[in-house]
């Protein structure tokens, strides 16, 4: 496990024009503006995207990989998200899209949706034998897993250990493609066609794996516009290659996972403040009469993902249409062998955001914090680069920031400093 | 420095405020690297106690002391006192209104769960004059 805080947002300096919208809007705190240009403070980023989205200047790129990263392999076997499939218009067989991606240069495609329908059944399972673990959350949405990991010590223990579909197709993609073809497990490439780039760190530095079974992770929307052409060409080919029903197209929004557990005892909650209020009373117990808790860090689940195309409410009602004439399920444990479906490592608690080293430190530190605080202005204006009063004054504490980068303060010294002069 | 002092007035009979006091000191502990098992207790411990101010006593005041040894909580209102504290003790028992219980309040786990998650708990309490409930949690 590589346990360093990687993340898959970028900044285009060039485009940074210094303005304080990303850091207002980010819900860990994790960005300042230093020198005029935004600054992710690694540790506290939790990869949800929140900046990406919010940012007018187009200068907080995601990271993820070109569409030509597929060219590296002998044998490529796309993967596509559920929510892919809401982001078309008037498509009534998602054998269209998976024909289409054939047509595009992958020789195989494994429906992450195939696999959501087994992570369910072992969900189920899982549920059913470990009442003692209740309420369960979700573990599908990466950046929930890591604003837990930093935020939430005590609900660490009521994540559900299950492999994400994402995980479980690869494997299951890469076993078939090496069976198929006999070709060796470099020469394959399995190719997640992703919503979020969440994911893309996910891959790179799994949190609860040692290594990850996808080779590279290209986005929706690049995928999107170069199978588009290709979809109007497949109306002569019959090829069934989908093998998922309802349950797995569902986990491509908000409210799919729970569906699948067939419980009415859940609440889901998408939008990453709500994820936070929910986790909150969660952390207090007001929430202990529910088995099941699902989040998404994006409104209405993955079909928000700052790489899709379609306006997720949109999508939402898409993916609602295209599931009503399907089988409840396509892809059942009793056909299909999974291994290796919960996950290999634990998650442990980064406490990040402790002011101090330790203890007495921290509580020193906050006293020392909680007197800055009362001598800014409270305007949380964001000019110094921090997001909040409050933010600077435990950015100072820890000595990052000093009190004169707040404009306020230093307008008051300069005028003191002024008069004080007239007065020599 | 050997303690921190944090004071917080409870407003009363708003419901979507409530908790706002424990928030903000879960947020203060965490922020200081305290155990979480201990942060957990002083959540749970002062909401229940933050909620019964608002639900019983029109409100109050609450008085945080943060120390490497232990958390001590003073919640301190001027409501109508607890006529029987043994009773109020009992897990289920509940004077709470009507109105109260349709919020999904009043289950009769408040002070139960007070001393549940707290390592000692106290409770003065004077009929028509007020009650104080003092919680310490051992910061282990």
């Amino acid at each position: 496990m590589e346990d360093t805080f990687e993340n898959s947002v970028k900044l285009d300096s060039d485009l940074c024009k210094g303005c304080i919208n990303c850091i207002k809007r980010c819900p860990t705190q994790a960005i300042r503006v230093r020198n005029g240009k935004a600054h992710i403070i690694k540790p506290f980023c939790i990869d949800c995207g929140e900046c990406i989205r919010v940012c007018p200047h187009h200068a907080k790129k995601a990271d993820y990989d070109p569409v030509e990263a597929m060219d590296r392999f002998k044998y490529k076997v796309a993967l596509p998200a559920p929510s892919f499939y809401g982001q078309f218009n008037n498509l009534d067989d998602v054998n269209i899209v998976l024909r289409a991606l054939k047509m595009m240069g992958f020789d195989d495609v494994y429906e992450v949706s195939a696999a959501a329908e087994l992570v369910s059944e072992i969900s189920r399972k899982y549920v059913a034998e470990h009442p003692e673990q209740r309420p369960f959350i979700s573990t599908a949405c990466p950046s929930v897993i890591k604003l837990i990991r930093v935020r939430f010590p005590n609900l660490i223990e009521h994540l559900l250990p299950v492999n994400a579909p994402v995980d479980i197709a690869a494997k299951q993609a890469r076993a078939k493609a090496m069976k198929d073809t006999g070709l060796p497990s470099e020469d394959i490439g399995v190719i997640f066609i992703s919503p979020c780039p969440a994911k893309v760190t996910a891959v790179r530095s799994p949190l609860t794996a040692d290594s990850s079974d996808i080779d590279a992770v290209i986005a929706i929307k690049e995928v999107y516009t170069r199978i588009l052409p290709l979809m109007k060409q497949t109306s002569d080919q019959t090829e069934e290659i989908s093998q998922s029903g309802k349950i797995g197209i569902s986990w491509g929004a908000s409210g799919g996972e729970a569906g699948g557990l067939l419980t009415d005892s859940f609440l889901a909650a998408d939008g990453i403040e709500n994820v936070i209020n929910v986790l909150e009373d969660l952390e207090d117990q007001k929430i202990s009469h529910l088995d099941f808790i699902e989040l998404n860090a994006c409104s209405g689940g993955c079909v928000g993902g700052v790489l899709q195309v379609e306006n997720p409410y949109v999508a939402k009602s898409k993916l609602k249409k295209l599931r009503k004439y399907m089988p409840v399920a396509r892809s059942r444990l009793d056909e299909v062998k999974v291994e290796n479906a919960y996950w290999q490592n634990g998650i442990e608690y980064m406490p990040v955001f402790s002011l101090g080293a330790d203890f007495m430190e921290s509580m020193e530190k906050m006293g020392q914090a909680d007197e800055i605080l009362e001598r800014l202005p409270g305007l949380d204006c964001g000019s110094c680069g921090a997001p909040t009063c409050k933010a600077l004054a435990e950015d100072i504490v820890r000595g990052v920031a000093k009190e004169k980068d707040c404009v306020h303060l230093l307008r008051e010294y300069i005028h003191k400093m002024a008069s004080d002069l007239k007065g020599i | 420095m050997s303690t921190l002092k944090f004071h917080y007035k409870v407003d009363k009979t708003d419901f979507t405020r409530a908790g706002e006091a424990s928030s903000d000191v879960k947020g203060k502990l965490k922020k200081m690297g305290c155990d979480p098992e201990v942060v957990r207790k002083v959540a749970i411990a002062m909401y229940e106690g933050e909620i019964n101010m608002v639900i019983h006593a029109d409100g109050g005041v609450i008085d945080v002391e943060i120390s490497p040894e232990d958390i001590t909580l003073v919640l301190k209102d001027k409501g109508p006192g607890i006529a029987d504290i043994d009773k109020a003790m009992q897990e289920g028992y509940s004077t709470a209104s009507e109105n109260v219980r349709s919020l999904g309040f009043g289950a009769g786990m408040g002070l139960p769960n007070m001393k549940k998650y707290s390592d000692e708990m106290k409770i003065e309490t004077e009929l028509g004059v007020g009650t104080t409930v003092t919680m310490v949690i051992h910061n282990t």
